[in-house]
């Protein structure tokens, strides 16, 4: 196989936008390109959109977003993988052209979620559930996302202010992100213990609180891969995509021996580690899926960053701050850069390449020489995961 | 003196109103906002805050701002019957503002909820404000409410459950009508409605001489 890094990124700011999805793709996109700088030669397009076809009326959007940036005659494929959508894309541009099909690949990860009012929004997103054994009894993702902490709470002992630590963290990272959704902080005085709590940080599926969850956004984000052996093209020192794996779990959340045990995220961390050669100790930064904050917590603990029901700890030392032991979720996460599903497992490796490089650091987040990043892009509820390293050569 | 004849012939009869007793609401980022009844010398500030978004077309400000615009000046100049003005402040700086007026005793009518600083659901706690006003300092039964946004109406005719009234005409023009009544103010007060009182001096002193906005998130690159 070919080595693959990755040259160009580019990213929209998440939030709510005024373009048509395509036109969010395409600005990404040119945002890739022109940091990679080219402005052509793309052999192949993988786009990851879920919700294009449901939500904005248009399928076809690797097509649409090829010719709407002159890319033709470039191979174009839409990837779809529920909220795993982005990592999947890449895992498809790093087998197109590891198997040597292809030179150059832009992936491109975006959707225009916020076209539709929010609980349209999460009526869509809760489509991936199981049709009749979930879905038909009213099962959202924020549901699970309820029963999940709840459960892990009463197991390990995690408190509600541990997710409100974790909430002021990822508002004060996503402060610093200029493409991030939320631009305010939030503080523990404020969501935590101060005296307007439960109307400020309303509880909404119990025990999450608005705190606790990711926003709906429209948005996208953009990289551009090559093998390794054309990267002096490029304008650009490669970021090489050292390990990629993938795994999946039932479908049905309570078909699961135990609930807790996020198989599929500790499968897809050791496929990778397997392939990049490295373990958990080796990794400077990651971003981690964290739609709700306890997913943080959980899958920090699933990737064997912490053993399990020990996140807390770190937590209350401050180890995943920005100039923590363990960075995690530097950009702000899912909870406040924002969370356009299909952008989100791109927008990922937009920041590690980013802290790879070095260039977190004119925005003030930068993690100290960081040399080995790890995403985990979570699909459905924990079914269908995927985990990337990528390495500073 | 003619002129003043004319003037008073003018006006609506004033009548006196009960004031809405200062309150603020410890915000997600941890900074009080304080709301407080607009005095008559906040409204050059107020309609000063309140101008540039009438330009801004995304998110209905244009219709919104312009209307609330000619409100607060028909408050200001005396062409309002029973009108009241409510203020947020964040460190002094317009938050947010919303306004309305008494029909009579027992039913009030909502106008505006105009929000500057977003992200922090002020509009939503000045929208509540407004409510506890009608209901707790005026004493009424129903208050009469349209939107003109979607933020608007996600926020009171969804959050709130208000009721459909629409053979009530309301003031501002065609859209339906909804209803907030005492029981659905009661059921929603205690999921919507913040605040604590008195207001600490030192807090209070912060929202006294109202501040303009120096940016505005609808505006990028906003200079006054």
């Amino acid at each position: 196989m070919r080595q693959v890094g990755i040259v160009g990124i580019g990213h929209t700011k998440f939030g709510r936008m005024d373009f048509d999805l395509v036109d969010i793709l395409a600005w990404s996109s040119l945002e890739a390109m022109k940091d990679a700088g080219i402005s052509g030669g793309i052999d192949q397009v993988f786009v990851a959109n879920m919700g294009a076809g449901a939500i904005n009326h248009q399928t076809a959007v690797a097509s649409a977003l090829v010719s709407r940036i002159f890319l033709e005659p470039a191979m174009a494929e839409t990837v779809e993988n529920g909220p795993a959508s982005g990592a999947s894309a890449v895992k498809c541009a790093y087998m197109a052209i590891a198997s040597g099909m292809a030179d150059v690949v832009l992936v491109t990860g975006g959707e225009r979620m916020r076209e539709v009012i929010p609980w349209k929004a999460t009526d869509f997103v809760a489509t991936l559930t199981h049709p009749d054994a979930e879905y038909a009894y009213g099962v959202t993702l924020p549901a699970f996302g309820g029963m999940y902490t709840r459960a892990y709470m009463e197991r390990y002992g995690l408190e509600e202010r541990h997710l409100a630590m974790l909430a002021v963290k990822a508002h004060r990272n996503a402060e610093r992100n200029p493409f991030a959704h939320i631009e305010e902080m939030a503080s523990m005085g404020g969501i935590w213990d101060g005296p307007h709590r439960d109307v400020v940080n309303p509880i909404m599926a119990d025990p999450l609180r608005l705190y606790d969850m990711c926003p709906v956004s429209d948005g996208a984000a953009s990289l551009v891969l090559c093998a390794m052996e054309v990267a002096d093209r490029f304008k650009k020192k490669p970021i090489r995509v050292a390990g990629i794996g993938q795994a999946t779990d039932t479908h049905c959340v309570h078909n699961r021996e135990d609930i807790l045990d996020l198989k599929a995220v500790r499968l897809a961390a050791e496929r990778a580690y397997t392939m990049a050669g490295i373990g958990p100790k080796d990794v400077s930064c990651a971003e981690l899926h964290d739609a709700f904050l306890i997913l943080e917590v959980a899958i920090s603990e699933a990737v064997g960053f912490f053993k399990p029901g020990e996140a807390k700890l770190a937590i209350e030392r401050g180890e995943t701050e920005i100039r923590g032991k363990r960075p995690i979720n530097t950009s702000g996460g899912l909870k406040a850069k924002g969370h356009p599903v299909g952008a989100t497992g791109v927008s990922q490796i937009h920041e590690l390449v980013k802290q790879l490089r070095g260039e977190a650091a004119k925005e003030e987040r930068q993690v100290k020489n960081p040399k080995v990043g790890l995403a985990v892009n979570f699909g459905g509820f924990g079914n269908n995961v995927v985990a990337t390293i990528l390495a500073k050569e | 003196m003619i002129l003043d004849e004319l003037e008073a012939r003018l006006r609506p009869p004033a009548r006196t109103m009960p004031p809405y007793p200062p309150k603020y609401i410890v915000l997600a980022s941890g900074q009080p906002l304080v709301i407080r009844q607009a005095r008559r010398d906040d409204f050059p500030i107020l309609l000063e805050t309140v101008e540039p978004l009438a330009r801004v077309r995304k998110d209905f400000y244009d219709i919104v701002a312009s209307r609330m615009y000619a409100e607060l000046l028909g408050q200001y100049i005396h062409r309002l019957l029973d009108p009241y003005c409510l203020v947020g402040t964040i460190n002094g700086v317009v938050a947010s503002i919303v306004n309305g007026r008494m029909i009579d005793e027992r039913r009030g009518m909502s106008y505006h909820t105009l929000t500057v600083h977003r992200g922090l659901r002020c509009g939503a706690h000045m929208f509540a404000a407004k409510m506890e006003y009608h209901m707790e300092h005026l004493g009424q039964d129903e208050v009469f409410i349209v939107a003109e946004s979607f933020i608007g109406f996600k926020r009171w005719m969804i959050e709130y459950q208000l009721e459909s009234r629409p053979d009530f005409q309301h003031e501002l023009g065609g859209v339906p009508s909804y209803c907030l009544t005492r029981a659905l103010y009661d059921t929603y007060k205690p999921r919507l409605v913040a605040g604590t009182r008195p207001v600490p001096p030192e807090i209070l002193a912060t929202a006294d001489t109202l501040i303009l906005p120096d940016e505005y998130p609808q505006i990028p690159g906003f200079k006054r």
